[in-house]
């Protein structure tokens, strides 16, 4: 989102999400699909929850010796012929990429659907130093030809319903097309087919890189990620470097719940695992592997607060399920990652005073933690992040002031009591039908929409009283 | 433990379960100095205020043998965030973990300690349930309060689609993001009305404030009550 965007507060990009029927249609649509889908698989898959709970450890195990695991995993991948670069923010990330397309006069590159190249918003960098990107995942296609930001971590088009894509396919590609999603994916097939085999580079993420064997690892669902690995003569693949896992065996338990919580499917379409560039004697691959480890941020959080969110797999499964997401979609969210766990990769990315109010839009249900297939707490880290912005008063005064008084009246028995007898004598005007109305000051934020039931006639204190004894 | 809002808003929901526990045998006290279980500042963020209030509430409680709560997020709260708040002092840390065993929600205690799973009432109509997101995700409780309502002769109990899905209540989220609440809570009162149900049931104060809150305000015919209201329907006046 552009700066200037970001600078309208939270609460009014939300307002102007819930205000668009579009959005809102899509988004019901899709999330509660999504949920059906992810809740139907594990429900038929017993195993299931023990290999969240495996997964989850073998996740915190690899944490405790990230740099070995990193280590040999760059040792394999470049004994398979394979280049790797360390890379400690995105800036250095973009600028490898760059100065590969330079030296080898790369003018269009592939990419396959990648989180960490929205982060380091590389297809803006590219087409500034004269590279055409190419988006060949429908969704990130659609996205591209919008000139928008993805909304969701795997379904980056999430916020647009049939309709609006078949215009914008009718207006951007030249024709009339109808509304029927088979129809338009055939059109983006036929563009996109001569764009592979134009390409210099292919560009892609990594789900998972395996260590032992310098695998790196793409799930996918429509092909191109094989087509973005094995036609155009680079392969640059971009990864955080959390996503290292030790072994192959680690990969199955990995891969046996990641498509589930994400859309369902036992495993997605394809899983392509890549092990070096074309060796000898082999008729298909890249002449040039590269392999770009990415730290931006990260690192830091190995012994931080938000160490935790170094397990996500990016499955989006908290997103479907989160009231303040299906509510007001990713765009909102203002960031590259929406959703519970996107705020907490925000805080992660951009320092905690950016996420100053993504950290009240929850109402930590935990639904989010629930469904995570490595369990991450993410109300619990949220609630921590909600306090470094209280310790670095970063919170606006008027709240600090708000929450110091109530500390006061949580504290002592005697203000507790005076408080409802003076709240007694200040509700009268506003009570209709014995019910709380438009009341001022930010009780307003309550009554605008919803009545208050007024402060009792009797306490239960008071009431206590008549109740006997025993 | 009576909680902040059970003490000011809702004194029928305390006044009906103090009546059905002694009913069912128990010994009811009420320790004065009450207030509220310090969650709305520990969720913000203010964990300092938080711990100072969780240290008045852990003495308020030392000598009871067992603490009910008619709320399921007060008693998460004190389940299980009070220990770690208080971790830096290790009698009271030993205090909380104390009272964190002895509390409990309502509902559990009548079916896991009491062993109660029918209580006569004289309660008749259609309900549907909510469960409460700390209920039901912090305690891993879903199934007590329906064994309860579907005790009850004259209460048919159906069940309410999304029944698991937050009412959009998150406490100081209500007022932060009104609109953003209120739209989740209009996802959820459409779901109750759905059912035809003519009472809507919790077993947490903040859900059915913001959930009976919603239903006055679009004029329905179903009213939010608390377990407690339909378990003792004599005492809820």
């Amino acid at each position: 989102m552009s700066d200037a965007q970001l600078r309208t507060p939270f609460p009014q990009r939300a307002h102007a999400a819930l205000g668009d029927a579009h959005l809102q249609e899509a988004l019901t649509i899709a999330t509660t699909k999504f949920i059906g889908l992810r809740k139907e698989s594990f429900a038929g898959y017993p195993a299931g929850e023990a290999l969240r709970d495996r997964a989850r450890a073998i996740k915190e195990a690899t944490l405790q010796h990230l740099d070995r695991h990193l280590e040999r995993l760059a040792d394999n991948v470049e004994r398979l012929g394979g280049h790797v670069h360390w890379a400690a923010t995105g800036d250095e990330a973009r600028d490898i990429i760059l100065r590969l397309c330079r030296d080898r006069g790369v003018r269009m590159a592939v990419k396959s659907k990648s989180m960490a190249t929205e982060e380091i918003e590389l297809n803006d960098a590219l087409e500034a130093a004269g590279v055409k990107p190419v988006e060949t995942d429908l969704g990130e296609y659609i996205i591209q030809l919008a000139h928008e930001k993805p909304s969701h971590i795997i379904a980056p088009a999430i916020h647009k319903t049939k309709g609006q894509v078949a215009d914008l396919f009718s207006k951007e590609l030249g024709g009339r097309f109808e509304a029927d999603p088979e129809v338009l994916t055939a059109v983006a097939r036929k563009e996109l087919r001569q764009k592979f085999l134009e390409a210099d580079m292919g560009i892609t993420g990594a789900n998972f890189a395996v260590a032992e064997t310098g695998t790196i690892v793409l799930v996918t669902n429509e092909g191109n990620g094989r087509m973005v690995t094995s036609l155009p003569r680079i392969h640059v693949a971009v990864m955080g470097m959390e996503k290292v896992i030790p072994t192959m065996t680690d990969l199955m338990v990995f891969l046996s719940i990641l498509a589930r919580s994400a859309t369902g499917q036992k495993l997605s379409s394809y899983t392509t695992l890549v092990r070096g560039p074309r060796q000898p004697g082999e008729v298909e691959g890249p002449e040039e592997l590269h392999l770009i480890l990415m730290d931006n941020g990260r690192m830091r959080q190995i012994a931080g607060t938000l160490r935790e969110a170094l397990y996500c797999l990016r499955c989006g499964a908290c997103l479907n399920v989160c009231p303040v997401y299906r509510q007001i979609g990713g765009h909102a969210y203002g960031y590259t990652y929406p959703g519970p766990i996107g705020i907490l990769l925000t805080a992660m990315l951009n320092g905690t005073a950016a996420v100053k109010d993504l950290a009240h839009a929850s109402s930590l249900c935990g639904a989010c933690k629930d469904v995570c297939p490595v369990r991450i707490d993410i109300p619990r880290m949220l609630v921590e992040l909600r306090e470094h912005v209280d310790r670095e008063k970063v919170a606006p005064w008027s709240e600090r002031m708000v929450f110091g008084l109530a500390r006061r009246v949580m504290a002592s028995p005697a203000v507790f009591h005076l408080g409802a007898r003076l709240a007694r004598l200040a509700q009268w005007p506003f009570v209709r039908n014995g019910r709380l109305r438009g009341l001022p000051l930010f009780f307003g934020q309550w009554t605008r929409t919803r009545d208050l039931p007024p402060v009792a006639a009797r306490t239960f204190s008071e009431r206590w009283k008549d109740l006997g004894r025993p | 433990m009576i909680t902040c809002l059970g003490e000011m808003l809702f004194p029928e929901v305390g006044v009906a379960m103090v009546k059905l526990l002694r009913r069912l045998g128990v010994t009811v006290d009420f320790p004065q100095g009450q207030t509220c279980c310090g969650m709305p500042l520990f969720n913000s963020g203010y964990h300092h205020d938080a711990a100072l209030v969780a240290a008045r509430t852990v003495k308020l409680f030392a000598e009871a043998e067992h603490v009910v709560v008619p709320s399921g997020s007060c008693a998460w709260m004190v389940k299980t965030e009070y220990p770690g708040l208080l971790k830096d002092d290790p009698v009271l840390k030993a205090q909380a973990e104390a009272l964190a065993r002895k509390t409990h929600e309502l509902s559990q205690f009548l079916v896991k300690v009491l062993g109660v799973t029918k209580v006569e009432s004289s309660f008749k109509g259609r309900v549907t349930y909510h469960d409460s997101c700390h209920l039901l995700r912090g305690l891993g409780e879903s199934r007590n309060p329906r064994t309860l309502l579907q005790g009850v002769p004259g209460c048919e109990l159906v069940e309410l689609p999304g029944s698991d899905e937050c009412c959009g209540f998150g406490g100081s989220f209500s007022v932060r993001l009104p609109e953003v609440s209120t739209a989740v809570l209009g996802k959820k009162l459409a779901n109750v009305e759905r059912t035809g149900a003519d009472c809507l049931v919790a077993c947490d104060a903040g859900c059915l404030m913001q959930m009976g809150g919603g239903l006055t305000r679009r004029g329905s015919r179903v009213r939010a009550l608390h377990l407690a209201q339909v378990l003792e329907p004599e005492g809820s006046a």
